[in-house]
């Protein structure tokens, strides 16, 4: 009964004989847990004094995998969020049609963090501690993942983060499957550089982490690139910033010195349509000055009338609109999976579609759930994207993407219009900080470090940790 | 008898009609020239294009405006080249570019877009532009003269030269002067800096901005005195739009405040679903816009008074449900109302979406009004500053005109005498949170045109609103209005000088420490009203 | 002494023995029972009910101004953040060297940002009677300059009430920005330990929760010190009747003062203890309709009650935990939907039933002579 559980290394004999047990017996687990159950563990849970919690045995194989949903559903995130939370859903109910793994049923457990980071992290622990779930798909913004990660290190959980991200970063348990800044921000600065032309760049963000750190990248790449500094123009404004006005009449007078000039902007979600809206109206064209960004996807935009914005361009690693079998299948599914004729795809939600995958194939190869198992054995998995190539799992827990860049259409979806000619993979430390130039992530054993100092030849954290522990 | 034989008639005439643009679509030089297009490499692109204007083809302008629209499609097992005419969706409507006809729905999947990205996109603008400067009317050709500014290249130069000799418009010549002067001064001819020297257009100025830079003494320094004029004349531009930025910010302000005047400022009710109620008249525009699809002005213009009904019916709703039994307890409203704005804001979430909605904003609403090439008000803020007017200067009436004003004026001023002169509180009570209501749902319907329409959109205006109202008086709707508009002139001269965060930082500091010198905002209320 | 005067009350008394019963029925059940029982309660519900006596605590600041002295802070929150930061800030530089970058001064986020070297106002905050001075003194200091000016200049109710949530939210926009040097939107995270103890270690939640037990005993005890003593009477009398307050000769800007600034170092000592609990502060709580919440639970628990208070903080906060996790759909329904029935129907909150409940009982028996409720 106890298998794969506690002990890092099962052996893989005894896990066929776990999983070959629910085959013989009536699966009598519901592939997703009905509210009902809960609703009575919490009724009861509130009974017995103030959340005296009860706690469950350890899991059995014909148990259910538990799959945890950390997404935001109310509060300002639920924007973005609430899709991922229904895309998993909808992979779950796949993977389970299909007869789940290993011959395990798979099971959502939902909870809502409300846009709140305290409130992520202690989610993340319910989610670790009280349900025992054997991975986690969630985030969104940095922070929330900053709140969670200490909390997935301590009780040894995994949790895949499928966003954009400013990268400086790499645990042994996540997994990185959006893009981190070599995947997105400099391929797009090369293609306008070398494609366009543009000499001069207004980099403009929302004032948090992921802006500013892709920025300070930005900034030396381009410099390094011989770009003066004072053709470089940074404006950072505050979250749901509604009143472009100036800021775009800024950027109109930065624009005509002469110079081709472009905007990278990393703006994120809801500030994103007034800046559009004004840019639109103040006359702003794509073929004057375009507009690069990396936060607005098929999600956004479906919230803008695109009819004015047609020809800005955003850099992603999927859209919608990639011409691909795969992608409409996807599509088609999702669909129906909403029964919204109009519902859209983004690039997140590929990104949890290639993580849900590599953790399904990482558990057939490993033939067990135990984490420590799971995270040895994902690295290397390969499985498909919807864009026609490959993701693989790098050794630093990012993965290998293509880079896309698509312009802005009519009809709320992007035209790719260029795109890397290979695979790029995932840099966590970047080479464009003076901090972690020297650094890089590799959790495969021996190294098993995600902040090696290439200079030094030692592991930057866990050196100290040893030190500590030494005194 | 003859109804059926005419309908065999119109039949085989239909089929004829069909036939017939069939057997001539084989030897259609518009054909090969789409299919060269299409199959074009990035580099023989610009080939194709010239080939298709060249061709003289009435029917050409309408497949570069589809090439440039991203409507220009191939069908991937006939090879086809199709014009998209709907591509919202997974099945696309398409028709033939040759004939017209339409070829109804395909799917997506069997579609291969011809592909084309800004460059293109920029030269093809150029070309149509020129194409445009043969129109009738002469608006029509000084748009185009317009478009034509930076995007003259050499293989334009000759048209134009002839265009200007032949053009009778005074305006439209000017602006191909000036279209022809940019490319020179890049080019580098020395008198041409002289055309540009008076022109606040950007890209004369980034013409002039480059020159300046370039090796040659003379062209440099006179490009240089050139654009020192131009500074000159740009600063009072500067300013007359920064005013404007300001005025406009404050409009949204006061829209915004203004119905939380009513309802906090006269009733004393702290009414924190005033942003929820904000947002209901937002998702009333969407949802007249999904009513009449096609029309985004009429749906616009229609909900005004739907979003007044909505959202006054919704306060109606909160008044009777809640506040009336919270009469006296001011505070206590601020806590029912905050539970409340929890409740529209998910209920919107769960049962429209938790997405942003697209609302459109229409044709006469984009754009902006040009009054000179460096200053020009962009059109939705200027019908939201004229609304933001008309609505404060209906309040005012309501207010000091009607019965309901007088009686809203009694029963706040003392409640016991103006009922026993016969007023029915109650009533009044209900009819004020309404007004205030249904002024927030009118302030929704504006801001759908600024910003998002989605479940967050209360949230990001009630603290502003509070802040307008209680700096500007409590109970004074001037006072609002000055507040508003104040602040939001004050918050748009800070920004280019602290940006856009400290500016605001700054206002809230200003608004406190003003708070401290007049502790009843700017037009504190007088007499007995004034206590408690 | 003011300070022993409400031990010797019965509600006190019952308070603290109902509190400190918890402490050891939680710290027992933690440690002795086996982790399989139903009875045990794991580190996750330790931490999680640390959290909650840290909003009482906060609450019962919030409900010793608005309960006790008429003000409605809309601005609480500001002071629990403050104090949030100093703790963070210190927990920060405990990290030494162990950050991702090893640098042993620089917290990660100034290395991530360049920061050349530390902002002088993070000097001294690697010492821990310093970070703890300051979780008084930054929100205290904050206070007592907010509030010189606002009760000096006789700014009361609403305008009060608003130019505090001016004030929060400023704060928040400050310390959303990246150059300010608190880490932006990110705050601070990663803490690794506590005065020498790792702070991921059960021993140690536990023995932050006791902390915060204490913590919440001694706050309650300030305040219902406060509010017995003489001072307390003149700030009821200043709740009821400001300007009559002032012309039987009291200096009422100084109680205002006073109460106001003792206020906002508990809210601050709320916020110290939160965030190694939590392990993040960040500029988000410093939003408006966080300091609007904490009004809420007080609001409902019943105000001008204390004990009420730290009902209402526990009780919402707890509701919240449990329809997150098994409405995470609707639970802002449930959520809302309470506050509204409460100001409805409880107008004195819950704090009012349980008084009702036991006048209805013990009739005219038990003196409760200051509660009057504006």
């Amino acid at each position: 009964m106890e298998c794969g559980t506690a002990d890092a290394v099962a052996p893989v004999r005894f896990m066929t004989n776990c999983t070959l047990k629910p085959k013989t017996e009536p699966k009598t687990q519901l592939k997703k847990r009905t509210h009902n159950m809960s609703l009575k563990k919490h009724v009861k849970l509130g009974l017995s004094a103030l959340a005296l919690s009860i706690s469950f045995n350890s899991v059995a194989a014909e148990d259910p995998i538990k799959v945890g949903i950390l997404h935001s559903l109310s509060g300002t995130m639920a924007i973005s969020e609430t899709v991922l939370k229904d895309t998993v859903e909808m992979l779950i109910e796949q993977q389970n049609a299909k007869g789940g793994v290993l011959g395990r049923q798979m099971e959502a457990v939902v909870v809502d963090p409300a846009s709140n980071w305290p409130l992520f992290a202690e989610k993340a622990r319910e989610l670790l501690a009280q349900e025992k779930v054997d991975v986690i798909f969630g985030n969104w913004t940095s922070v929330s993942r900053k709140s969670v990660l200490p909390v997935v290190e301590e009780l040894n959980g995994l949790l895949f983060y499928p966003v954009q991200y400013e990268g400086e970063e790499s645990s042994e348990n996540v997994f990185y499957t959006g893009a981190a800044p070599n995947q997105q921000a400099i391929p797009a600065v090369n293609y306008l550089m070398n494609e366009i032309g543009v000499e001069r760049w207004v980099l403009a963000g929302t004032d948090y982490v992921y802006p500013r750190t892709t920025n300070k990248i930005l900034e030396t790449y381009l410099m390094d690139m011989g770009v003066a500094k004072e053709d470089i123009m940074i404006n950072y404004t505050p979250f749901g910033h509604s009143d472009w006005q100036n800021i775009v009449s800024d950027i109109k007078r930065f624009g005509s010195a002469g110079k081709k000039t472009a905007v990278v902007s990393t703006i994120n979600g809801d500030a994103n349509v007034p800046f559009y809206r004004e840019l639109g109206n103040q006359g702003i064209a794509a073929s004057d000055i375009p507009v690069v960004a990396f936060s607005v996807g098929e999600q956004e935009l479906s919230g803008i009338d695109t009819a004015p914005l047609v020809g800005h361009l955003a850099a992603w690693n999927y859209f919608m609109s990639v011409d691909n079998d795969a992608n409409y299948d996807f599509i088609d599914q999702w669909i129906e999976h909403t029964g919204n004729e109009q519902a859209v795809t983004n690039d997140p939600m590929e990104a949890h579609y290639i993580g849900f995958n590599m953790y399904v194939e990482a558990v057939k190869k490993a033939g067990t759930t135990d984490v420590d198992a799971v995270k040895d054995a994902i690295i290397g998995v390969t499985v498909p994207n919807l864009t026609g190539g490959y993701a693989a799992m790098m050794p630093n827990h990012h993965i290998t993407k293509p880079v896309l860049i698509g312009e802005i259409q009519d009809n709320g979806q992007f035209s790719v219009v260029w795109e890397t000619p290979s695979l790029v993979a995932g840099d966590a430390w970047s080479d464009y900080l003076p901090g972690s130039r020297d650094m890089i992530a590799d959790w495969r054993k021996p190294m098993f470090c995600g902040t090696f100092n290439t200079a030094t030849g030692t592991c930057g954290a866990s050196a100290g940790e040893m030190a500590a522990a030494d005194e | 008898m003859s109804i059926c034989r005419s309908l065999t008639l119109l039949l085989i005439a239909l089929v004829c009609l069909l036939s017939l643009p069939a057997t001539a679509q084989e030897n259609d030089p518009g054909k090969a020239l789409l299919i060269n297009l299409a199959e074009a490499p990035a580099s023989k692109v610009e080939e194709a294009v010239n080939a298709i204007v060249s061709s003289g083809d009435e029917r050409a302008r309408g497949w570069l405006e589809a090439y440039g629209n991203n409507r220009l499609s191939r069908v991937k097992d006939t090879g086809q080249v199709v014009l998209v005419l709907n591509n919202r969706g997974r099945d696309w409507e398409i028709a033939d570019p040759l004939t017209g006809e339409n070829m109804g729905e395909m799917s997506r999947r069997e579609l291969d877009r011809v592909a084309i990205n800004n460059t293109i996109r920029g030269q093809l603008e150029g070309i149509l532009a020129m194409l445009d400067l043969n129109a009738p009317d002469p608006k029509v050709r000084e748009a185009s003269a317009q478009d034509m500014m930076g995007k003259v290249d050499a293989s334009l130069v000759e048209p134009l030269e002839a265009q200007l000799v032949q053009e009778d418009n005074a305006g439209v010549r000017d602006r191909i002067a000036l279209a022809l002067a940019i490319y020179r001064v890049g080019e580098g001819n020395v008198e041409a800096v002289d055309v540009l020297a008076g022109s606040l257009h950007p890209r004369a100025r980034a013409a002039l901005n480059e020159a300046a830079r370039s090796d040659n003494q003379e062209l440099a320094a006179s490009a240089t005195r050139a654009l020192e004029s131009i500074e000159q004349k740009l600063k009072l531009n500067r300013a007359a739009e920064t005013l404007y930025f300001g005025l406009s910010l404050g409009s949204v302000l006061v829209l915004a405040a203004i119905g939380l005047a009513i309802t906090f400022g006269v009733m004393g009710v702290i009414n924190m679903a005033h942003g929820e109620l904000i947002m209901l008249g937002a998702y009333t525009t969407w949802g007249m816009q999904q009513l009449f699809p096609g029309q985004p002005g009429l749906a616009l213009i229609l909900s005004i008074p739907a979003g007044f009904m909505v959202a006054a019916t919704a306060g109606i709703i909160i008044e009777r449900s809640v506040i009336q039994y919270l009469k006296g307890r001011p505070l206590e409203t601020l806590l029912a109302t905050f539970g409340i704005s929890l409740i529209l804001q998910q209920l919107v979430r769960t049962v429209i979406s938790p997405q942003n909605r697209t609302v459109v904003t229409p044709e006469w609403m984009s754009g902006s009004l040009v009054i000179n090439d460096a200053l020009s008000l962009t059109l939705n803020r200027l019908y939201v500053l004229a609304f933001a007017l008309i609505v404060f200067a209906g309040l005012m009436l309501i207010m000091r005109k009607t019965r309901l004003g007088l009686e809203v004026r009694a029963v706040t001023q003392n409640r016991a005498m103006a009922r026993s002169m016969g007023i029915r509180a109650t009533r009044v009570d209900i009819m004020t949170f309404a007004l205030g209501s249904g002024v927030a749902g009118l302030a929704g319907v504006a801001l759908s045109q600024l910003t998002n329409v989605g479940p967050n959109l209360g949230q990001n205006y009630i603290i502003d609103s509070f802040m307008v109202v209680v700096f500007g008086g409590v109970g004074n709707l001037w006072g609002t209005l000055i507040a508003g508009l104040s602040l939001g002139t004050i918050n748009q001269l800070l920004e280019p000088w602290a940006g856009a965060v400290l500016a605001k930082i700054i206002v809230l500091v200003f608004i406190i420490l003003f708070i401290q010198k007049r502790p009843k905002g700017l037009f504190p209320q007088k007499g007995r009203a004034a206590e408690g | 002494m003011w300070l022993t005067r409400p031990l010797r009350e019965r509600s006190t008394q019952l308070f603290l023995g109902v509190l400190f019963a918890a402490l050891v029925a939680v710290t027992f059940l933690h440690l002795f029972m086996p982790q399989d029982s139903a009875l045990h309660v794991s580190a996750f519900t330790v931490t999680l009910l640390g959290k909650y006596l840290c909003y009482a605590l906060l609450a019962v600041a919030v409900d010793l101004v608005w309960g006790y002295l008429g003000i409605l802070s809309l601005g609480h929150g500001a002071f629990f953040a403050l104090g949030g930061y100093a703790m963070g800030m210190y927990l920060m530089r405990q990290i030494g060297d162990r950050g991702v970058y090893g640098d042993p001064v620089l917290p990660d986020f100034m290395v991530f940002m360049n920061w050349q070297e530390l902002p002088w106002f993070w000097h001294g905050f690697d010492m821990a009677w310093f970070a703890f001075i300051m979780v008084l003194l930054a929100p205290g200091l904050l206070a007592l300059v907010f509030g010189f000016l606002a009760f000096r200049s006789r700014v009361t109710g609403v305008y009060l009430s608003i130019i505090t949530q001016a004030l929060t939210f400023a704060l928040m926009l400050a310390f959303f920005r990246n150059e300010m040097g608190f880490g932006g939107n990110n705050g601070l995270t990663d803490f690794k330990d506590i005065l020498g103890f790792n702070l991921r270690t059960d021993a140690t939640r536990l023995g932050l929760f006791i902390a915060t037990g204490i913590a919440l005993a001694i706050g309650y005890v300030i305040c219902r010190g406060i509010v017995t003593s003489k001072l307390g009477r003149v700030s009821v009398a200043c709740r009821d009747a400001e300007a009559r307050t002032r012309f039987l000769g009291y200096r009422v800007e100084r109680v205002q003062l006073f109460v106001f600034v003792v206020s906002a170092m508990l809210a601050g000592v709320a916020g110290a203890l939160y965030v190694p609990q939590v392990g993040i502060i960040n500029p988000s709580e410093f939003s408006p309709l966080f300091s609007i919440e904490i009004v809420v639970w007080v609001a409902l628990g019943g105000r001008a009650t204390l004990y009420g208070a730290v009902i209402g903080a526990i009780l919402v906060n707890y509701a919240k935990t449990v329809f997150t996790g098994i409405m995470p759909d609707a639970w802002l329904f449930a959520l809302g939907g309470l506050f509204v029935l409460v100001t409805v129907f409880l107008p004195k909150g819950i704090a009012g039933l349980l008084q009702k409940r036991r006048k209805a009982k013990t009739d005219n028996d038990t003196p409760t002579g200051q509660e009057a409720t504006a």
